[in-house]
């Protein structure tokens, strides 16, 4: 993981609404960059602009590696079990032997029976989040990652995130307020 | 990847609890109609294929409002994309899931219709292959339709309008299977739907 996340005077238009324009930004690997500006300002849209769930309206992003994307949805089936749900994910990106740590590091091990309906919202979040950390990816985009976590499980965000930074991988989070990241660059929209 | 996602597809499908509504709905569509137009063995057996075209035709729909919508509205569809699978392939696997879900049950049911239509067993035997050849168009138009209405409050609804007028093609040849080159006319139509189909859908799931 050495990859350096490039963005190059980013313009995003919604519904014929400009978002934002001339975002630009440079993150070396292991840096994190944090979104924040209030409501609808485009945080979730640069974010799926990086994702590559959006076109963009102007400019460009560079950025070679694997990507992995948590949204506010969490993508998972009600009548599946927690352990099924991720394994299909992991499969799909070649890293099964990882999940275990993933759910270890989100202390998600002893609901991996659990159907993912009987899941609360927090727990579904941290699934979400397990899933990125199964990713083995290079570039981990989170839109509001600590939105119904408690305190422990924000820690163990914090936790993952560094050891994700040391090992040469990028973050970029959507924030309102503090999620533990230790010098990351700001970008403000808005 | 493509066998990844169809096997994920055929399981979801598998366990849910809708499965088998398609083919209840085809052998009740079947029982009524003796009810509806008398017990004329003559008649009903003229029309059966008819009745059980239709009857396939709208079954393959039951299911429209599920086989899309809940992925773009829970964020798998978002999370396929970030992986960078291309959604084309999604779509080819979900209509070949579609397909096994409603149209296998469906040609295992077909006996039953049958019967309960009068319908002899050479006829029958004709109608199970065309239903073979005709289904894998039906599942494509129905995925498509699921695309395009994905989102949309009531899609079921639209996914029928748009469906309906598309499977005539299928539905024209399909019943009129006794005729010389119709089997033919028949693939024709489900290929092209099916070559059409992951496209028409992937394009319609694109985020704007």
């Amino acid at each position: 993981m050495s990859e350096a996340l490039d963005i190059t005077d980013l313009a995003c238009r919604r519904g014929g609404r400009l978002l934002f324009e001339g975002v630009s930004a440079h993150v070396a690997p292991g840096g994190a960059l944090l979104l924040v500006g209030p409501n609808g300002t485009g945080k979730s849209s640069l974010l799926r602009l990086l994702a590559g769930l959006l076109p963009a309206a102007a400019g460009s992003i560079g950025f070679a590696g694997r990507r992995a994307f948590a949204g506010h949805e969490v993508a998972l089936k009600p009548r599946e079990t927690l352990g099924a749900e991720l394994s299909h994910w992991a499969r799909l990106d070649g890293g099964l032997m990882r999940l275990p740590a993933a759910l270890a590091a989100m202390n998600l091990a002893g609901l991996v029976d659990v159907p993912c309906r009987m899941l609360s919202s927090g727990q579904k979040r941290r699934a979400a989040l397990a899933r990125v950390l199964a990713a083995g990816a290079d570039l981990w985009l989170l839109d509001e990652p600590t939105a119904g976590l408690d305190t422990a499980s924000a820690g163990l965000l914090a936790a993952a995130m560094a050891a994700h930074r040391a090992a040469g991988g990028i973050v970029v989070a959507a924030v309102h307020g503090e999620i533990g990241l230790d010098d990351a660059a700001v970008l403000r929209l808005g | 990847m493509l066998w990844a996602l169809f096997r994920r597809d055929v399981a979801l499908i598998a366990r849910s609890p809708a499965l088998w509504l398609p083919v209840m709905f085809f052998v009740l569509v079947a029982a009524l109609f003796p009810f509806a137009v008398g017990p004329d063995a003559r008649l009903l057996g003229r029309i059966a294929p008819g009745i059980i075209w239709v009857a396939a035709l709208l079954a393959s729909l039951l299911p429209v409002e599920t086989l899309l919508a809940p992925d773009v509205e829970d964020g798998t569809i978002d999370q396929l994309i970030a992986r960078g699978i291309a959604l084309e392939l999604v779509c080819a696997a979900r209509i070949a899931a579609h397909w096994l879900g409603f149209a296998l049950p469906l040609l295992a049911a077909l006996p039953v219709a049958g019967v309960l239509l009068g319908l002899d067993a050479a006829t029958g035997l004709r109608l199970g292959l065309a239903l073979l050849l005709g289904t894998p168009a039906l599942a494509s138009l129905a995925v498509v339709a699921a695309a395009l209405t994905a989102g949309l409050k009531g899609g079921g609804a639209l996914a029928g309008l748009i469906v309906l007028p598309l499977a005539l093609p299928v539905l024209i040849f399909g019943v009129g299977s006794d005729v010389a080159g119709a089997f033919r006319l028949l693939a024709a139509a489900s290929l092209v739907a099916l070559a059409v189909g992951p496209f028409a859908a992937a394009a319609a799931l694109k985020p704007e």
